[in-house]
């Protein structure tokens, strides 16, 4: 291990801060020399940015999962809903919505700007369609009397579907903020800056529509394998 | 929306009010905000607290005032049990929420993370507004709740426009389930008693809220750390001050959406009528649950479960309330010490280390709770290990002091305070840590005297010597420091006064949360201790004034302040005081050296910026140190 004597005699290797003349290591990727950024790093944060978030949305999920298997184990008064039908279909839906927004992404990669907004407006329809079915779902267990408070597992159902949908709506926000930017004037939309950005943010939406994807499957199976 | 063109950053600056001070895209100006929302937080806390040492030292005095304030809490002008306790659990919420994670992280960190990294404004300036925008809503809310338990009249009109629920008007001042907000009571509602009506309903929304803005503010500080750094910056480059605010974020983006969860599952149970943490056949307040409409039926829930997710929170809270404090210390101990950081390298691994094992070690808090011995040893062996990178940190500050040509400003007494507090306060946590010596102490004053000591005072202490350090940058003038150095020894001397007999009784048997202590044989000697601490505490809580004055008063008449009045040597001080909308007039600085290059030889002055050029450093010196 290094020692962490403060010394003044010249270290047998350099370190990353030692070098004087050279300027060291980027530190945000940027490789432009006129202290401006470019493009691409500005790109990036978004990327970044939505990792993280979904870092923290995983936290909630994984407290929320926590609980509903303390919950499961610490009485006997748990008593499992039947399988709403309709979350078949749902679950049918959302999987469709993260093909075409991943089909979209690269359409734009590809420099199909038509194509792309074609399926994005898709992805929307497909996401709807989703929510729907999830009040749907809502309704069925209503019908048959199970609410929120009635058991223990019927207030999981509820919650992780409702905190779920929350999410989801954040996503379609999102697919509106992309329709917004291709709305834009020609003028700007030729810009290389905006192109890198649009890409960026195609990508972080998309990037969020998967994970809320993967999430509903999780969660799926959480709530009628673990019960 | 080519940039590039116009210069380096993506918003203009502003010219309207509103635009500039108001609903800014500025972090100077969002990171000030924080300041002063955690300024005027400290103000309710710190009364609340004046107000518990008054009960505790004289219980039976007829105080007028209070019987005009608070005709149903304090009839009489005698405060009563359950107001007491409101006091507690408001002091608690509003000091740790709305001042310990405000002002170190939301205001210092968004000031100065992104000039010292380099950066024109964060990565996301209008997340960065919404942040502060939603975490200053949530601490409207806490103050409803104050109110809307306090008052009647209030708690009835939301009886009446927002369903039975939200009524409250129990005259206490808020809810008292403490800062924990322990279940089952806190989830039971009104039925539960005075201070669990609306203002607790109120007390759960505003913490959520105060969460969603934590995570806008964190994902918004690791993106601008990890995207924004200028050319040079590389990791190992960085002042220790952003590696701890990177840390405190790391830890607030994980903890804080389990405490998100929790408060949603309890504000379920409150409003909803679910069973998360409510378990069955409770008898509360004369009443069975499910024989009465008010009291609905509730079976199995878990109130333990609530402690695991409120604690896998706590626990890491007291480091996003400390690690700034440590960050803003080795920067401030290095620049007056005229000497680098001693062991740069091991200071970044022990911030880390001491973020990672946050997170396994929530279960100390719960040693009582009738968990597993077994589980109980993992919990403490891992809270001692704590320790280390804790000590490793302690021992650097002082291999930075030492041989230093130490100036003893203002700024470097409060840091050097903070050293002396975070070891007074750290030596009990390793003796709390055990589960064999906590489970006699666990709700005795020795618990508040520990955490008091090292999570509240010593990093207030790092907040007030990073105040008086970065001021002049900030507003271009410097504090007086005459009346900084009174401010420091008073409030230095009176925490101690406070906190040490806090030790004592605690030994003795003294529970901490009771609102008196004269029906107690055992405590009857211990009555003259609690009036010192009295005393103690309204001349040091006096002594701040001291603070308001010198921050305010500076502001506009403190002597000026140049670009570089400290002789420092991060990127702040490459700018003017203070640093244009921008930060750095047009063109990002390039970084050729490490944030601490003092005293290096052969150099022409005593320090190294970051941006000398022409400036020759042995790799050998200082935090550089990477021998073999």
């Amino acid at each position: 291990m290094a020692t962490m004597v403060t010394s003044t005699k010249p270290a047998t290797k350099t370190s990353p801060g030692g070098g004087p003349k050279i300027p060291g290591p980027n530190g945000n990727g940027s490789k432009r020399h006129d202290g401006f950024r470019d493009p691409e790093s500005q790109g990036n944060r978004y990327r970044i940015g939505m990792w993280v978030g979904l870092a923290s949305v995983a936290m909630m999920f994984t407290s929320l999962s926590s609980a509903y298997i303390v919950r499961s184990a610490s009485s006997n008064d748990w008593t499992p809903l039947p399988m709403p039908r309709m979350l078949l279909v749902s679950t049918a839906l959302i999987l469709g919505s993260s093909f075409t927004l991943e089909t979209a992404r690269r359409k734009l990669k590809a420099g199909l700007s038509a194509l792309y907004k074609r399926w994005l407006v898709v992805t929307v329809v497909l996401g709807l369609a989703f929510l729907t079915a999830q009040l749907v779902a809502w309704r069925q267990l209503a019908r048959q009397g199970i609410y929120l408070a009635s058991n223990p597992h019927s207030s999981f159902f509820y919650l992780m579907t409702g905190a779920h949908g929350v999410h989801l709506i954040g996503g379609l926000l999102g697919l509106l903020f992309l329709w917004l930017r291709w709305r834009r004037p020609e003028r700007e939309q030729s810009d290389a800056t905006f192109i890198v950005k649009r890409k960026a943010a195609t990508d972080a939406v998309t990037i969020y529509w998967h994970f809320m994807d993967a999430l509903w499957i999780y969660l799926f199976l959480l709530l009628f394998l673990w019960r | 929306m080519s940039e590039a063109h116009e210069g380096v950053h993506r918003h203009p600056a502003p010219t309207g009010f509103i635009r500039k001070y108001i609903f800014s895209l500025d972090h100077k100006v969002i990171g000030i905000q924080y300041i002063m929302l955690a300024l005027a937080a400290v103000v309710v806390g710190m009364l609340m607290s004046l107000l518990m040492r008054l009960k505790l030292s004289w219980p039976d005095h007829h105080w007028a005032i209070l019987e005009f304030l608070f005709p149903t809490g304090a009839p009489g002008g005698v405060m009563g049990p359950e107001f007491y306790l409101s006091l507690v659990t408001m002091h608690g919420t509003i000091m740790v929420f709305f001042v310990l994670t405000t002002a170190p992280q939301g205001g210092f960190g968004n000031y100065f993370l992104p000039i010292q990294i380099g950066a024109e404004d964060m990565a996301f300036p209008v997340l960065n507004m919404m942040s502060f925008w939603v975490t200053f809503v949530g601490f409207i809310v806490i103050l409803l709740a104050i109110f809307v338990e306090g008052n009647h009249a209030l708690g009835e009109w939301f009886g009446v426009h927002l369903g039975n629920s939200f009524a409250g008007g129990s005259g206490t001042v808020g809810p008292i389930g403490g800062w924990t907000g322990y279940a089952p009571l806190s989830a039971l509602g009104k039925i539960a008693g005075p201070g669990q009506g609306g203002g607790m309903n109120l007390w759960v929304i505003s913490i959520a809220i105060f969460c969603v803005g934590s995570l806008l503010g964190a994902l918004n500080f690791i993106t601008t750390l990890l995207n924004m750094r200028t050319k040079g910056m590389s990791l190992m480059r960085m002042p220790l001050t952003c590696w701890a605010w990177f840390t405190t974020a790391v830890l607030a983006l994980l903890s804080f959406p389990v405490l998100l969860g929790g408060g949603i599952l309890l504000l379920l149970d409150r409003v909803a009528g679910t069973s998360f943490f409510i378990p069955g056949g409770l008898y509360v307040s004369g009443v069975l649950s499910g024989s009465n409409p008010n009291f609905p039926l509730h079976t199995g829930g878990s109130p333990i479960l609530w402690q695991h997710l409120f604690w896998f929170f706590g626990h890491p809270e007291v480091y996003i309330a400390i690690l700034p404090g440590m960050g803003a210390t080795s920067h401030i101990l290095a620049t007056f010490a005229r000497k680098p950081v001693f062991g740069y390298r091991a200071m970044v691994f022990a911030i880390f280390a001491i973020g990672l094992l946050g997170f396994f070690v929530w279960g100390h808090h719960m040693f009582i709770s009738g968990m597993s011995p077994y589980s109980a040893i993992a919990f403490s062996v891992l809270t001692l290990s704590i320790g280390v990178p804790s000590a490793v940190k302690t021992f650097n500050w002082i291999g930075t002091l030492w041989g230093g040509r130490i100036r003893f400003t203002t700024a470097m007494l409060f840091a050097i305070g903070f050293v002396s507090l975070f070891v007074a306060g750290g030596i009990t946590g390793l003796i709390l840590g055990q589960s064999s010596l906590d489970l006699p102490m666990h709700d005795t004053y020795i618990v508040p005297a520990h955490f008091h000591l090292v999570m509240g005072v010593a990093s207030i202490f790092g907040m007030f010597a990073a105040t008086y350090f970065w001021f002049p940058k900030m507003f271009g003038r410097f504090m007086n420091e005459s009346i900084g150095r009174i401010h420091f020894w008073l409030t230095f001397i009176g925490v101690y006064a406070i906190f040490v007999p806090m030790h004592v009784m605690g030994l003795q048997g003294m529970p901490r949360r009771y609102s008196q202590f004269t029906e107690y044989e055992f405590l009857a000697t211990l009555h003259p201790l609690v009036i010192f601490v009295s005393v103690a505490a309204i001349i040091t809580i006096t002594v701040q004034i001291l603070f308001y004055f010198n921050v305010f008063w500076s502001m506009f008449k403190g002597k000026k302040a140049g670009e570089n009045p400290w002789e420092a040597t991060t990127l702040e001080w490459n700018t003017t005081s203070p640093p244009p909308h921008d930060n750095f007039a047009g063109v990002l600085p390039t970084v050729y050296h490490g944030p601490y290059e003092f005293a290096v030889p052969g150099a022409p002055r005593d320090f190294v910026m970051q941006t000398d050029v022409d400036v020759e450093v042995p790799s050998g010196n200082g935090h550089n140190g990477h021998k073999h």
